[in-house]
């Protein structure tokens, strides 16, 4: 059969995933719009991607694609924004997995004079939004291949600390002593695989030293006001109280970049404009970026990102070498 | 030297790693949130198919293995030297260690594949069936024709493998070498 047959053939099979997956996105939107949210779409290209240590831009042109649109939503913010959100393409270079895409679509949404609490109570509203809306409707579900699948269970929805996951699945307290590859190797091969799959689950409170752009709990020094949403097991949302202070941000943004150079990455320039944003005052907020493709997997019952993306990354780049 | 860094790892790669070339033969990458990518390689050894599960870091890196392969023919055994020719009828002598259970499905003038590494030979692939004559069994039950109950039969060497109850000895059998197991009856004395 030649590729296009493939294509076609494949494309076809996909009718259910992808009509699940519209039906998300519809209720997605009209969950913020009734929550008071505006629907704001920033740039694709930056000057500058958003600095992490582990996360590499794909450049286009004398610019690069967007990792994530976190930092023009925060000058949102600090531009007295209350309430936004957006959905849309973001790129990281060579991720790619059963749960990873270079290219993804990346659901993200800010709260001024907020926290990272309120924003978990806004995701088990939202999530319940979209799993009653899309499996009362006349839509079903794909076929699922494994049990996790609908309809979730009423919120709340268990609450577990970095610090009691570690000490119960891997016999230690990252909070107290810190130690990054052990931290992620144990969290891959150890904690994940132990949390409930009849639930989502929220992990919170994680090492300041996994902080990336989050704020430190009151009168805690080494735990960050961060949490992340499991599904199925599967790592969906990760969730701050933003950093606002302007000098602790150009401080971490300088050392993840001295960090890059030592690992031998590329090492991008300093988003100024952001930190200029920052400086004149961005609000307390809340905010979240949602994976929604790895979502729509899930709750469709697939356990590879493949089985739900309109082409795949083997489809893309034959055609971009093609 | 590095010659492969953990992003170059994808399945059927093969490295070297301790001295022992492998190929990988599963392949995740996952990335705990904020974290470093972790590249999980199930690595299966080119020498004696063991295979064990490793996590990679974006920093860490394999060396690519000196490995070359030849087509040969089988020729004949001398004790334990089992000796093979290329096709410029160059001799090869390879030990009956090396080829291991094989030794005893090859038949003359079997075309294998032979693995170097770094110069020496470390393994034989033989064809995926070849056919040997039954030698010695308990007589065949007439007419049971379930294939799930098994007696011992051997073939030449004196090796024994299970074969289904209604095999005769001179019977034709196909064995499958990558496993060693009985496959199908292909003549009937």
């Amino acid at each position: 059969m030649s590729s296009s047959h493939h294509e076609r053939a494949r494309l076809e099979s996909l009718k259910p995933a992808l009509a699940f997956r519209s039906l998300i996105l519809s209720s997605i939107r009209a969950w913020f719009e009734k929550a008071g949210f505006i629907e704001v779409d920033t740039p694709v290209r930056l000057p500058t991607p958003a600095l992490e240590v582990h996360i590499d831009a794909i450049p286009s042109g004398n610019a690069f694609l967007r990792t994530s649109p976190e930092l023009h939503m925060k000058r949102l913010l600090a531009a007295g924004y209350e309430r936004i959100y957006q959905m849309g393409p973001c790129f990281r270079l060579g991720e790619r997995g059963r749960l990873h895409h270079p290219e993804f679509t990346l659901l993200e949404w800010y709260r001024a004079s907020s926290d990272y609490l309120q924003i978990l109570q806004d995701t088990e509203a939202l999530l319940t939004h979209v799993a009653s809306t899309t499996f009362l409707s006349s839509h079903q579900p794909p076929t699922s291949n494994h049990s996790s699948s609908f309809p979730l269970p009423p919120p709340p929805w268990p609450r577990f600390t970095v610090s009691e996951l570690f000490l119960a699945h891997a016999g230690w307290d990252p909070v107290r002593d810190y130690n990054d590859r052990r931290f992620e190797e144990d969290l891959v091969n150890k904690v994940e695989p132990a949390l409930p799959r009849n639930t989502p689950v929220f992990v919170m409170d994680y090492p300041a030293a996994a902080s990336a752009l989050s704020r430190r709990k009151p009168g805690r020094v080494d735990v960050a006001e961060r949490w992340e949403l499991y599904i199925s097991g599967v790592e969906i949302a990760n969730a701050f109280s933003e950093l606002t202070d302007a000098g602790e941000q150009e401080q971490r943004f300088r050392q993840w970049a001295s960090q890059r150079q030592a690992d031998g990455r590329p090492v991008y320039p300093l988003d100024e404009a952001f930190l200029s944003a920052l400086r004149l005052g961005m609000p307390p907020s809340g905010g979240i970026a949602v994976g929604i493709d790895r979502l729509v997997m899930v709750l469709a019952g697939k356990s590879a990102l493949d089985d739900v993306m309109t082409f795949r990354e083997a489809d893309i780049q034959r055609e971009i070498t093609a | 030297m590095a010659d492969y860094t953990a992003s170059d790892f994808r399945k059927g790669l093969r490295v070297e790693l301790d001295g022992i070339p492998y190929v990988i033969s599963e392949f995740n990458f996952v990335k705990p949130g904020k974290g470093a990518a972790i590249y999980t390689c199930r690595l299966k050894s080119l020498i004696d198919g063991n295979t064990y599960v490793r996590n990679f870091r974006s920093n860490d890196t394999l060396k690519k293995p000196d490995l070359d392969e030849k087509t040969m023919r089988f020729s004949h055994n001398e004790g334990e030297d089992y000796i093979f020719m290329d096709e410029n009828f160059e001799q090869f002598t390879i030990a009956a260690s090396i080829l291991g259970d094989s030794r005893f499905f090859l038949f003359e003038d079997c075309e294998v594949s032979v693995l170097y590494f770094n110069g020496r030979p470390v393994d034989v692939t033989l064809p995926t069936f070849i056919e040997k004559e039954v030698l010695e069994t308990e007589p065949g039950a007439r007419g049971n024709t379930a294939t799930n109950v098994l007696k011992p039969a051997k073939i030449n060497g004196g090796f024994e493998i299970q074969v289904p109850l209604f095999i005769n000895q001179g019977d034709i059998i196909k064995i499958d070498t990558r496993t060693g197991e009985y496959s199908d009856r292909v003549l009937k004395r």
